[in-house]
């Protein structure tokens, strides 16, 4: 749940009456949980919100390898910087993945990684918080994938066909680091002093709630909601989203014996569901403009590759060019 | 010096190698000039660090003395390192890295193609694996030189700077040691001549290819990695990736 806050555009839903043929044909499309596909007619406030839902998420998955980068020079063994390496590998790929995704709509990858980098749009929140000791790459994994995935289980059935499919991919992947993150936990847990056993519980404690966040505001604040409900872009609502999430990790939690940094945690038999504290939607908001502890970094760094990487691309292109030239006079 | 013991350091040298180029490869996540790129690095580094773990496996049931493989790698100061001075040098510009990448993944390509003849069949084994994989890496080396030799004015000069660079790092690898000899005699390891005429072969060549200039080959090369003396850069590189083991000895990860 790499998008958060994604506009449509729209500021009410249309009622099929006022909607024009074409228009209600889509619609009748989508009600029947029939795909639409690159080729299909679609209103254009369908194609623009999937373009920023999806290259947001493409960035996201960008974005979010350089915590991880942070300890994958400092990964303790083999083993474990193996595993690091193949994730940050992953998630290149599905960014690479959903790129394409995206480029069925028209839209252009370098178009959108440049509105990326001069802050037009965003990547998920969460990748602006610090990767500060080793425990994070297993609380990032368990929390941050896991909250993703609950996100993305239900983007498998989301109503554009190739980011359905691109959905379907990247959760089979996401799981496995969410376990491989979670056992970076349990065996510091189990097998670890109590340097590392307070290394993890201080992880938990800074990542709990960003991870929360990840869902995005309020059903009440999220204006865009309805649309994209409508268009099967999104399947649940933020809220509904968070509350399987916690629903589901608490549990795991409690087993690997650590605790949330909320008083206000606790199970309510009436509701079937946890009660949780409020969020404290000013951070997310700091963040979202651009405030967080890594904002400047993380962008910084992005632009910095693709700006000093610019010869490599033009010598590139340049050698392309002479070997087409040499190919087509031999 | 018996043969195990040579063995033991030889195996060293072979981990040691990967294992830092992959250390340099890992630095560069999320800063290579394209993402295509960025996950070709990451294969690259992935392959180095399994073939690193499959030496130094090797080398620790060898030495029997209850090190493991993370224990050699982790827990090594930098005058126990036995990696190549090449492998260590600083990622540089693109032209610096592939320069470095190139030169030695073309002596790897040529190692391990020999070493698959080996007559100490594990090392054939982990050879065999590594050769699969390292002749890929050649193929990606060596395009990126021709890419970046023959591409723009300014490539083109960034290019012949890098090799210029690096090149006095380059010889180290065909000076032969009592280690060598004594492994080469028994038809463990290659004969370092033969080795060097085939990377001489095959290096001009593509130089010719990328329109670049061929440094000496009687140029002065520097040594030292075959008794761990190792350039300044090696200890920063240890000092980050050894952090955790040193930090918290004995602790399990």
């Amino acid at each position: 749940m790499y998008a958060q806050l994604v506009d449509t555009g729209a500021k009410r839903l249309k009622t099929l009456e006022e909607m024009s043929p074409e228009e209600r044909a889509f619609q009748e499309k989508i009600d029947a949980d029939i795909k639409i596909e690159p080729k299909n007619w679609m209103p254009e406030g369908y194609r623009r919100t999937l373009i920023r839902q999806i290259s947001q998420h493409a960035h996201s998955e960008i974005v979010g390898m350089l915590p991880e980068k942070n300890w994958l020079t400092r990964a303790p063994n083999f083993k474990r910087k193996l595993q690091l390496l193949a994730k940050i590998q992953d998630e290149g790929g599905h960014g690479l993945y959903l790129y394409s995704a995206m480029e069925t709509l028209g839209a252009d990858r370098d178009e959108e990684v440049a509105k990326l980098h001069s802050g037009e749009v965003k990547y998920s929140s969460i990748f602006n918080y610090p990767a500060l000791s080793w425990a994070d790459m297993g609380t990032i994994g368990w929390l941050v994938d896991g909250a993703a995935i609950v996100n993305q289980v239900v983007l498998q059935r989301t109503s554009y066909g190739p980011y359905s499919r691109a959905m379907i991919r990247i959760c089979k992947e996401e799981s496995f680091h969410q376990r491989q993150g979670y056992q970076i936990l349990l065996d510091m847990m189990r097998n670890g002093n109590e340097e590392q056993k307070a290394m993890v519980q201080d992880s938990i404690n800074r990542f709990w709630w960003p991870a929360l966040m990840m869902f995005g505001p309020h059903d009440s604040d999220s204006p865009n909601t309805a649309q994209s409900m409508a268009w099967k872009i999104k399947r649940m609502t933020n809220d509904d989203l968070r509350q399987r999430f916690i629903d589901q990790t608490v549990p795991q939690l409690e087993y690997l014996g650590c605790t949330a940094p909320d008083p206000d945690l606790k199970w309510n038999e009436e509701r079937g569901h946890y009660d949780f504290g409020e969020i404290d939607w000013k951070e997310f908001y700091d963040v979202v403009k651009g405030n967080g502890p890594c904002n400047r970094d993380r962008l910084r760094t992005r632009r910095k590759a693709i700006e000093e990487g610019s010869w490599v691309r033009e010598a590139a292109s340049a050698y392309a060019a002479k070997q087409k030239q040499k190919n087509a006079a031999a | 010096m018996n043969q195990n013991q040579a063995l033991f350091e030889y195996l060293l040298r072979l981990g040691d190698s990967d294992m830092v180029l992959a250390q340099r490869l890992c630095e560069l996540v999320g800063k290579a000039p394209a993402l295509e790129e960025e996950m070709a690095i990451g294969n690259v580094a992935l392959d180095l660090i399994g073939q690193a773990r499959s030496w130094l496996e090797y080398a620790a049931e060898l030495e029997d003395a209850g090190r493991s493989a993370d224990d050699l790698a982790f827990t090594r100061d930098e005058r126990a390192y036995r990696n190549l001075l090449l492998v260590e040098q600083d990622n540089g510009n693109f032209a610096d890295t592939m320069a470095r990448q190139f030169l030695f993944d073309l002596w790897h390509y040529h190692l391990l193609s020999a070493l698959s003849q080996s007559s100490d069949e594990r090392i054939v084994a982990i050879a065999a694996k590594g050769l699969k994989e390292v002749t890929y890496h050649l193929r990606r080396s060596g395009n990126w030189i021709k890419r970046l030799g023959d591409g723009t004015e300014e490539s083109h000069a960034k290019m012949q700077e890098a090799i210029d660079e690096i090149w006095t790092y380059a010889g180290e690898m065909f000076i032969a040691d009592e280690v060598d000899s004594l492994l080469a005699d028994a038809g463990i390891a290659p004969d370092l001549n033969a080795l060097q005429q085939k990377w001489q072969s095959d290096l001009t060549t593509t130089l010719e290819e990328a329109t670049l200039a061929c440094p000496p080959m009687d140029a002065f090369m520097q040594t030292g990695s075959k008794q761990g003396m190792h350039t300044e850069q090696l200890g920063y590189l240890l000092a980050e990736m050894q952090f955790l083991p040193r930090s918290f000895p004995g602790a399990s990860w």
